[in-house]
């Protein structure tokens, strides 16, 4: 027999909210019986003072204390796993609101849900009447004869009430999640104020694991590559010292590999340099930048005013994720100098950090019109400079000269 | 006595070193055995890779640093994948006779290598033109503008710690042409004349910086970076 997939559907759904309300009941009911034992005991010491009543009483208060900050966690889990409700975890200090649900609220929902179970119950029981009714002894029917009509009434009336559960359930969980949402929510300012604080805290993990996988790769290609290449380099060099006597297109051939060989470590060394030099976590971005500048293939002019290098563990040395982007925005800049900047013959790179601002400022004397908005270099330098809230600015009339300026927030 | 933790260039490292005619005492993989090979063996010249084992950081420069500060008879010359000019200070930093700092792939010439192993080890200075290019980087000013493009490629060279006639070849002029140049530079930049070449190479690396009483030179073990 095939369930027809509509009232699948239902039946799911109600299996969902009957569970939800289920869970709900016990959960609110025990800061219910709780409040019922403390109003029986204090009734009890008007009425009948027992000297046992304060003791029990200075055990049941903490018991609802605990009860009323304790049943949210249980609570979130309910609106997250039966009906997919995501509550905000709440603090400590936020205590009022929670003693505000478990304690007031929850007790009065426990009556809707106890109603609701009881009348599902109830209905169930009703419509099943004709059925469970064999299950009596056969005496007890002999002895009440004629109870079909009104076991037939009981039906008639069961089913319309069973089916009333279904869409009373779900009007019920949809009551549950806007008390939820209205009491242990949060408010929508407070929700975008925790978006952006994970948001800030998220980007500077990826800021750092993209900075981390540099150095990775630094290393890597140091260990690897580098050193293959300059063990290949060197063994070409002592052929070319050591075989004097081979015919000359050997020797020739043997000069060719030698300078490949050579300009391939040149290139590499370059390419390597720009990603995230060792130097760069080891002394810091002042001592890093001559390396970029003295590779530059203009003439560079390189003033660097900052607070002395210190250890890292200092705190005033720049943190490494602004370094890092302070010593790509120079490197960035020089090739982009060097690539487009026609009729450069001189750049100036300067870094400075004022207070909590620290500001890279690399300006040519090319013939000007770089346009930030084109080139893909520029905008990837204007990315990563956001990646960390600093702001990116560029002049470049034509005609020269051009100036790019970064300014990056370095706090203390 | 070489110490490198690259067993490959290593190799290739003895090769060239005994081709100048040196005799290798020890061969080392990492700081520590660099140190004590250097204790043991008492070596006229220890060629020395900075990033070693176990940080491959600076290990290199701590032990040369400590090398010649224990042992200022040593020479010692340092090869790096990539110089940097702030090492160049540390290392110069108390005395500059017997020091090289070279990129590790001017190994592949060799017979430029092998001068200046020949140079470090009889007390003079080499060091690699990209460092000296890092350290006028950072002096662009002041009376350096006041050098023609020809006197600023002899003072680069002559910060390399060459030897006059070693200008005269890589710049294609006579030695008397050089010396004139010299000349010029060390009046125009107050410099004292020096007959010797080491203490004219003193000069001019106190003059961008380094060596000496140079200004911007740090104190050694100023910068332990965790590993």
């Amino acid at each position: 027999m095939t369930v027809p997939p509509r009232l699948r559907r239902a039946l799911v759904r109600m299996r969902r909210d009957i569970a939800f309300i289920a869970a709900g009941m016990t959960l609110h009911l025990l800061p219910l019986l709780l409040h019922f034992w403390v109003v029986m005991l204090l009734l009890g010491t008007v009425l009948d003072p027992d000297p046992d009543t304060p003791v029990v009483l200075a055990f049941t208060l903490p018991l609802l204390f605990v009860a009323g900050w304790g049943l949210t966690e249980p609570q979130r889990w309910r609106f997250r796993a039966l009906c997919g409700v995501e509550l905000p975890r709440l603090r400590f200090r936020e205590i009022k609101r929670q003693f505000g649900y478990n304690l007031l609220i929850g007790p009065l929902l426990a009556v809707l849900e106890i109603l609701l179970l009881a009348l599902l119950l109830a209905a169930v029981a009703a419509s099943l009447v004709l059925v469970w009714v064999w299950l009596v002894p056969s005496q007890w029917r002999r002895d009440h004869g004629g109870y079909a009509v009104p076991a037939g009434y009981l039906t008639a009336v069961g089913l319309p009430a069973l089916a009333a559960v279904p869409p009373l359930a779900g009007g019920l969980v949809r009551l549950e999640i806007l008390v939820g949402r209205a009491v242990l929510g949060v408010s929508r300012s407070d929700e975008l104020a925790r978006r952006v604080e994970d948001l800030t805290e998220s980007r500077a993990g990826a800021v750092d694991a993209a900075d981390a996988e540099r150095r990775r790769i630094e290393r890597d290609l140091h260990d690897g590559a580098q050193q293959r290449l300059v063990s290949l380099a060197l063994n070409l060099g002592l052929a070319k010292a050591t075989l004097t006597d081979l015919p000359p297109e050997a020797q020739q051939v043997i000069d060719a590999a030698h300078r490949e060989a050579k300009d391939a470590i040149e290139e590499l060394n370059n390419l390597v340099r720009g990603l995230h030099p060792a130097v760069l976590d080891e002394l810091g971005l002042d001592a890093a930048l001559s390396g970029l500048a003295a590779r530059a293939p203009l003439p560079v002019r390189l003033r660097v005013d900052l607070p002395a290098d210190l250890p890292a563990d200092l705190p005033q040395r720049t943190a490494p994720a602004v370094e890092a982007v302070a010593y790509f925005v120079v490197s960035e800049a020089l090739t982009n100098i060097a690539k487009h900047a026609r009729e450069a013959s001189r750049a100036e790179v300067t870094v400075t950090r004022l207070g909590e601002i620290l500001r890279v400022v690399i300006a040519d004397d090319g013939t000007g019109g770089a346009d930030p908005s084109r080139g893909s270099g520029l905008r990837g330098l204007a990315q990563r400079v956001r990646s960390v809230d600093g702001t990116f600015r560029m002049s470049s009339p034509v005609g020269g000269p051009t100036m790019m300026s970064v300014e990056l927030p370095c706090p203390m | 006595m070489i110490a490198e933790d690259s067993v490959l260039l290593r190799i290739g490292l003895v090769k060239v070193v005994e081709m100048a005619g040196f005799e290798v005492v020890a061969e080392a993989g990492d700081a520590q055995e660099l140190l004590a090979a250097v204790g043991e063996h008492r070596p006229d010249l220890a060629v020395v890779d900075v990033r070693m084992p176990p940080g491959f950081t600076d290990e290199g420069v701590r032990a040369a640093l400590s090398i010649r500060r224990d042992r200022p008879g040593t020479a010692v010359l340092m090869l790096s994948q990539y110089v940097e000019e702030r090492y160049a200070a540390d290392l110069l930093a108390t005395n500059t006779s017997g020091v090289g700092y070279l990129l590790k792939q001017r190994v592949a010439d060799v017979e430029e290598f092998i001068e200046a192993l020949r140079r470090v080890a009889s007390g003079g200075t080499a060091l690699d033109p990209q460092v000296v290019a890092q350290l006028l980087v950072r002096r662009a000013s002041d009376p350096l503008e006041r050098l023609t493009a020809r006197e600023r490629d002899v003072l680069a060279l002559m910060a390399e710690g060459r030897s006059n006639a070693g200008i005269a070849a890589q710049l294609v002029v006579s030695e008397s042409a050089v010396a004139k140049h010299i000349n010029n530079i060390l009046a125009k930049l107050d410099l004292p004349k020096a007959d010797a070449d080491h203490r004219r190479v003193l000069a001019v690396l106190q003059f961008l910086g380094v060596g000496g009483q140079g200004a911007s030179a740090l104190a050694p073990g100023h910068h332990h970076p965790a590993p």
